[in-house]
């Protein structure tokens, strides 16, 4: 059952060929359920190979598959394998699972849109290259789906590349995450010059073995890859723009999957941190926990329905980045597994309200939706309950087992780390009620303003504002909705998906329970893989529960908190413009880039033009003027070359006369 | 007996060869009609190949004689393009030398 690892990635990438020659033949909506077939078919190949490691003792659960080897360059050997251990496979599982989902919900998202059999292609070819990333026995492999996702995360950001803003989104992605890709590339460089290897087994295994400062380098720099792949600060800027992209891209990728990848290289690579010096694990702490702070505070001032969650995302991440510091794999594994159920589940629910309400993504136009949208709205509440960290929806065990790590992470750090996360749980309870309480509860603002253009202008005039939105004193906002008629409920391959994740993101706290040992169900099945080097909790039971409580009140405080303000209206909505900013960080860099960021780059520009390659072209210049000068030997008489060999034979000769010992 | 008298050695086999190919070196060097340049250079040719039977002879060792036949085969060769090139030359310009076909020149 194990061979059928093989099956996992190549079926997504038969779906994208297949796509890519026939996918405007197909059209809509053949394309899309080709690719969610394929998806689907996927998530069935990774069951089989979840079956058969069951099967296995827990000691023997990695399995190794080489198709071919790949570069065999001297003592570099490169493979196309696959790892198939607990760790891929559960990211696999939740990969082609909510992948698929997410797929079918498509179908209906993107129906009508031109470029529908297009985004299919792009979104196969995604979960082909997620899965190689994950599935990937070496790290240039994963380095090869690391690029693949974000090659697609930047075609599907800029996916209707007719506006302005969705292309510069698209550039400012792939540019951001450049600068992440250079960190993976280097500690890839260094991990074979250093330990002569790039395979994870070999790696890992040996890593006790090569010096610690190297290990501690080649962590860093992966580290510095993950920062970017997973929006950490200082390269988060990219995020919030992804959401240019079509919802169900902004959910699979930009929430459930690509932007989970730096936290699973982490995890891939645990020996390796744990080989290194300490500073390297504090510091993804620090930066997880302050990212997790920051984020969680400018989602409080975001009016735009999906910048909310995009920053809730960061947020998140910083999270899963703060369980990896501390030590704590399981936790972050289980909270990206929960975080992908509910965050996914929170971003189709917007892009279903966004569906419903015809394209409006401004919250402030929204309101009372839970009238039109009863499933929606339902599954919403989940989505947010589980963020929240109200208990017993999935998103409260898998926080609360990180905050929990933080706090049982030796010294002051991990108390202080602890206090970090519990104030950003806050936050986060307070920020999403207010998403939820703007979106769904009250009246809706939209119809309030236009009521007579609403129910007049019906569902064919919305790419014609009518003259009266125009016209009205509603701050230039509103036509979309309004022009849009009565907000609907989205199709039923929309709900389904939202109903099936709904369910997910309430039982999934069930993998691992924190009631006794034989509750920890992904901790014992983790452990082949991270139980080395996973943070021992020594805290007591009395104190757990205390921590437990002083969470779940946490999060209470904040629902009421934010309905306070934004359902009863008593008292002022506080939403400073430095958060509605995210703190001028994206000015500031456009600023310094822009103005005197320029005469830097400018130098490095020179140094490149003059030094780099004035050496490449100076070595060309010098052979050239060489031959230039010998050209002339040539003179074209026979009679010339032979006089030459004839007195190249007599020199010889004459060396050798001199030579000779008689 | 002027056997006796006139006893040949391997010597003068390799005197021969090399007056041979001193003659044919010179002819190459001074004379431009290119007929004449080419024969000498078989002329180099068979003194080597004279030289290579010598040795051969002297140290018993029949490595010699078979290079011989490798000469022969490749100057064989050489001759038939060596001549179609020179034919072809003096055909168009009878009175060619081999300074005249300097077009090559660097």
């Amino acid at each position: 059952m194990l061979d059928a690892v093989w099956l996992i990635p190549a079926l997504p990438l038969a779906g994208f060929l297949v796509l890519l020659a026939f996918g405007r033949r197909l059209g809509e909506p053949g394309a899309g359920w080709l690719a969610t077939l394929m998806c689907a078919g996927s998530f069935i190949a990774t069951l089989v190979v979840f079956g058969g490691l069951l099967g296995e003792p827990s000691e023997d659960r990695h399995f190794v598959q080489i198709l071919f080897e790949w570069i065999p360059v001297g003592r570099l050997h490169v493979d196309v394998g696959f790892l198939a251990d607990p760790l891929s496979i559960t990211m696999a599982l939740f990969i082609t699972g909510v992948g698929a989902l997410i797929h079918l919900y498509a179908i209906g998202y993107m129906h009508g849109d031109p470029g529908f059999p297009r985004f299919f292609v792009y979104m196969n070819l995604f979960i082909f290259s997620m899965l190689m990333l994950v599935l990937g026995n070496n790290l240039v492999l994963t380095f090869l789906g690391w690029e693949g996702v974000g090659a697609c995360s930047y075609f599907l950001i800029s996916f209707w590349f007719g506006d302005e803003a969705n292309a510069s989104a698209g550039k400012k992605a792939f540019i951001t995450n450049r600068i992440g890709d250079w960190g993976f590339m280097l500690a890839i460089f260094l991990s074979f010059a250093a330990a002569g290897t790039v395979d994870y087994l070999a790696l890992n295994e040996g890593a006790g073995g090569v010096a610690a400062i190297t290990m501690t380098a080649i962590g860093a720099l992966l580290f510095v890859g993950a920062i970017g792949k997973s929006a950490q600060i200082p390269l988060f800027i990219w995020l919030p723009d992804a959401m240019a992209g079509p919802t169900p891209v902004s959910a699979l990728i930009h929430a459930a999957t690509m932007v989970t990848a730096g936290v699973f290289l982490m995890t891939r690579v645990n020996p390796i941190l744990a080989a290194g010096y300490d500073w390297v694990p504090d510091v993804i702490a620090w930066v997880g926990v302050i990212t997790a702070f920051f984020a969680a505070t400018i989602a409080i001032s975001q009016n735009d329905i999906k910048k909310v969650l995009a920053y809730s995302t960061v947020s998140q991440l910083g999270y899963m980045f703060l369980a990896v510091g501390v030590g704590a794999y399981t936790a972050a594994i289980f909270h990206m597994i929960t975080h992908a159920f509910f965050k996914a589940l929170l971003f189709l629910g917007a892009g279903s309200v966004i569906h419903g309400v015809g394209g409006d993504q401004d919250m402030r136009h929204m309101g009372g939706l839970r009238k039109w949208m009863p499933i929606t709205f339902a599954t919403f509440i989940v989505g947010w309950l589980s963020i929240a960290g109200v208990p017993p929806f999935s998103g409260f065990w898998s926080k609360d087992e990180i905050l929990l790590s933080a706090w049982a992470s030796p010294g002051a750090q991990g108390k202080v780390l602890w206090f970090i996360g519990l104030v950003t749980a806050l936050i986060t309870a307070y920020y999403m009620s207010r998403q939820v309480y703007m979106v769904f509860f009250g009246e809706n603002r939209a119809l309030e303003d236009h009521e007579p253009v609403a129910v007049a202008a019906g569902e064919e005039s919305s790419d014609g504002p009518p003259v009266a939105a125009v016209a009205s004193d509603a701050g230039g906002h509103g036509h979309g909705a309004a022009a849009h008629g009565e907000p609907h409920e989205s199709p039923w391959v929309m709900t389904l998906p939202l109903v099936v994740l709904a369910i997910l993101a309430t039982i999934g706290g069930g993998l691992n329970l924190p009631f006794g040992d034989s509750m920890h169900f992904l901790e014992h099945w983790l452990e082949p893989v991270v139980g080395e080097n996973e943070l021992q909790i020594d805290t007591s039971g009395a104190v757990q529960a205390g921590l437990i409580v002083v969470a779940v009140l946490t999060a209470l405080v904040g629902i009421l908190l934010a309905a306070r303000v934004y359902l009863q209206h008593r008292a002022k909505a506080r939403e400073p413009e430095v958060l509605a900013h995210a703190y001028y960080y994206d000015e500031s860099v456009t600023a310094f880039v822009g103005g005197p960021g320029t005469r830097f780059f400018a130098g490095v520009a020179w140094f490149d033009t003059h030094i780099i390659d004035g050496a490449v072209n100076g070595v060309a210049h010098v052979v050239s003027g060489f031959g230039r000068g010998l050209r002339h030997v040539q003179s074209g008489f026979v009679r010339t070359y032979a006089l030459g060999v004839a007195t190249g034979v007599v020199v010889v000769l004459g060396y050798f006369l001199t030579r000779i010992r008689f | 007996m002027i056997a006796a008298a006139l006893d040949v050695t391997p010597g003068w086999y390799l005197v021969l060869g090399s007056l041979l190919f001193s003659i044919g070196a010179y002819g190459l060097l001074i004379r431009r009609n290119p007929l004449v340049m080419f024969m000498c250079v078989e002329l180099m040719l068979n003194a080597v190949t004279l030289t290579f039977v010598t040795f051969s002879r002297m140290l018993e060792d029949t490595g010699g004689q078979s290079i011989v036949v490798f000469v022969l085969v490749v100057a064989a060769a050489e001759v038939v393009v060596g001549l179609a090139i020179i034919v072809a030359l003096l055909r168009k310009r009878p009175d060619a030398t081999a300074d005249d076909v300097a077009l090559l020149e660097g």
